[in-house]
């Protein structure tokens, strides 16, 4: 096995993965409308209930939609995490999952392959959500559109990890429904995607611990200082370790001879 | 249709005259219960072997075990002389599988598909477009290629799936129940092209059905009932150490079940 085959391997499951992307538009679109209703809606109706002061990165007094659109591309790679691990799930069913693991690669590299290729379709999708985001208004520096890529990166393989986990575990498409109320939406709502952290400390100084130690705060933390090319070192080691033990975890979870794959696939 | 014929290189095994497929002692628990005792059987190059067995002898936990989608603390597993257990990726590296239910991606074209697997097996486009074009060509699929699979039927999407379990050129070939809801045609044609396989290009195929009908008088039998091999041999040994006058009543007395 020479390096070129590992590489030749990842290209066919990145093209397998977009072409899939491309063939479900609705998906798409979905993953587009999500974030964009929360920008226009949600964003114009709060901004006057809620005053942001001035926290880092921002350097003035910023407009609510200005805030909450770190914590939206955030939204895009969860949804986007969770999306490939229920297809992950969907595969394992429908027996495509077996044609990538009996690859003569190994298994590991296989699943982070799949995973890249995830983090590749949520840049699409964030990207294009942040393309909309600029053209209507929302104050991006043009260099920010770059300085982000790393970021999203990072992110987009923590939370893709987090889908990958969970897909190592769950037995059936039927629990996934399950999926949505108790990871999406908590990691969701106890973060500083929608309010910063000090306001919630005024409120409850439990949702504030809990907001403070959820790895999808310190990526949207860290995508927010990327977005005006500054670098938040704790966000960045915070959401590094978080998605080195997703993965890892993810990847013993497949592993077959003590993994759960023996009892998912279940007997004859 | 000359191409890179890798396979004119033999491998070791090939040259010491080893079984393409060595099963030894393989055993399998679920919890308590034995899936799998004991199981032991050699696929040599170019032999056409029918694993037959009544549902439930353990078939499907054999299959998974050869394709290391489970893995076996007893025994032993060796495809074209590597351990399965100890040198995996080389081994699956020789290895073509087409599993029961159709794993290919409906919405895309044969020849997405086709270019997928050949990238996971690490084959360069040029050497992908050659044996694409080989495989499917054998088949009268190629014309198809740029179809999706959702637009073809049940036997030309097997073919499909042969035609991708080949693509590496692997020394053996493990079909599960490949028939399975294909009508009579279709049926004979896929049996007969697998003896084929076996026959001209010294493929060494197993081959697991229920089906009686699908044995050819030359066919290796590895009959398997309640996760023990019951017998094994030429269908000729077979009806000899049974004493009986054909496979059907050899399945039937060595399983006790009743032939369909």
């Amino acid at each position: 096995m020479t390096p070129l085959r590992y590489l030749r391997a990842l290209g066919g499951i990145m093209l397998r993965e977009l072409f899939r992307f491309v063939h479900q538009r609705e998906r798409f679109i979905s993953a587009l409308v999500r974030p964009l209703v929360w920008l226009f809606i949600f964003a114009a109706g709060f901004r006057s209930t809620l005053g942001v002061a001035i926290i880092p990165p921002y350097e003035t007094y910023i407009l609510y939609e200005v805030y909450i659109t770190p914590g939206l591309i955030g939204m895009i790679q969860l949804f986007n995490g969770m999306q490939s691990s229920l297809s992950m799930v969907y595969d394992r069913e429908m027996g495509s999952m077996k044609t990538l693991l009996i690859s003569p690669l190994p298994r590991g590299y296989l699943l982070v392959c799949k995973l890249l290729a995830g983090v590749l379709v949520s840049l699409l999708q964030a990207y294009a959500f942040l393309v909309i985001a600029g053209l209507s208004g929302v104050d991006i520096p043009l260099s920010g559109y770059i300085s982000v890529l790393p970021a999203l990166i990072l992110s987009g393989l923590m939370l893709g990890g987090l889908g990958l986990l969970m897909s190592s575990f769950i037995k059936q498409l039927e629990n996934f429904a399950g999926v949505m109320n108790f990871v999406i939406f908590p990691l969701f709502f106890l973060s500083t995607a929608l309010y910063p952290l000090w306001k919630m400390e005024e409120s409850s100084p439990w949702l504030h611990g809990l907001a403070g130690i959820n790895p999808f705060s310190q990526a949207v933390e860290m995508i927010r200082f990327a977005l005006y090319g500054q670098v938040n070192p704790y966000a960045i080691a915070y959401t590094t370790v978080a998605m080195l033990i997703f993965v890892v975890a993810a990847i013993v979870g497949y592993n077959p001879s003590r993994g759960m794959m023996q009892r998912k696939t279940g007997a004859p | 249709m000359n191409a890179i014929y890798a396979s004119d290189l033999r491998l070791p095994f090939e040259r010491q005259g080893l079984p393409a497929l060595q099963v030894e002692a393989l055993g399998y628990h679920y919890g308590d219960k034995p899936a799998l005792q004991q199981v032991g059987f050699e696929v040599y190059p170019g032999q056409f072997t029918l694993l037959l067995g009544p549902n439930g002898a353990g078939k499907t936990t054999l299959f998974s075990l050869l394709t290391r989608l489970f893995q076996s603390r007893s025994g032993s597993i060796r495809i074209a002389g590597y351990d399965l257990a100890r040198e995996g990726t080389r081994a699956l590296a020789h290895l073509g599988v087409v599993f029961q239910q159709s794993t290919l991606d409906m919405d895309l074209s044969v020849e997405q598909n086709l270019r997928y697997h050949a990238s996971l097996h690490g084959l360069s486009r040029r050497d992908a477009d050659v044996r694409i074009l080989e495989e499917l060509s054998r088949q009268t699929m190629y014309e198809r290629r740029r179809e999706k699979v959702r637009a073809l039927n049940g036997g030309h999407r097997r073919r499909v799936e042969i035609a991708r379990a080949l693509l590496h050129q692997p020394r053996v070939l493990l079909l599960d129940e490949p028939t399975v809801g294909l009508d009579l045609p279709s049926r004979k044609a896929l049996v007969d092209y697998a003896h084929q396989l076996a026959h001209e290009q010294r493929i060494a195929v197993l081959w697991t059905t229920h089906l009686i009908d699908e044995v050819h008088a030359d066919d290796h039998l590895v009959i398997l009932h309640r996760g023990r091999v019951q017998a094994c041999g030429t269908v000729g040994q077979v009806l000899a150490t049974t004493g009986c006058p054909d496979v059907g009543t050899a399945f039937q007395q060595l399983t006790g079940e009743q032939q369909r």
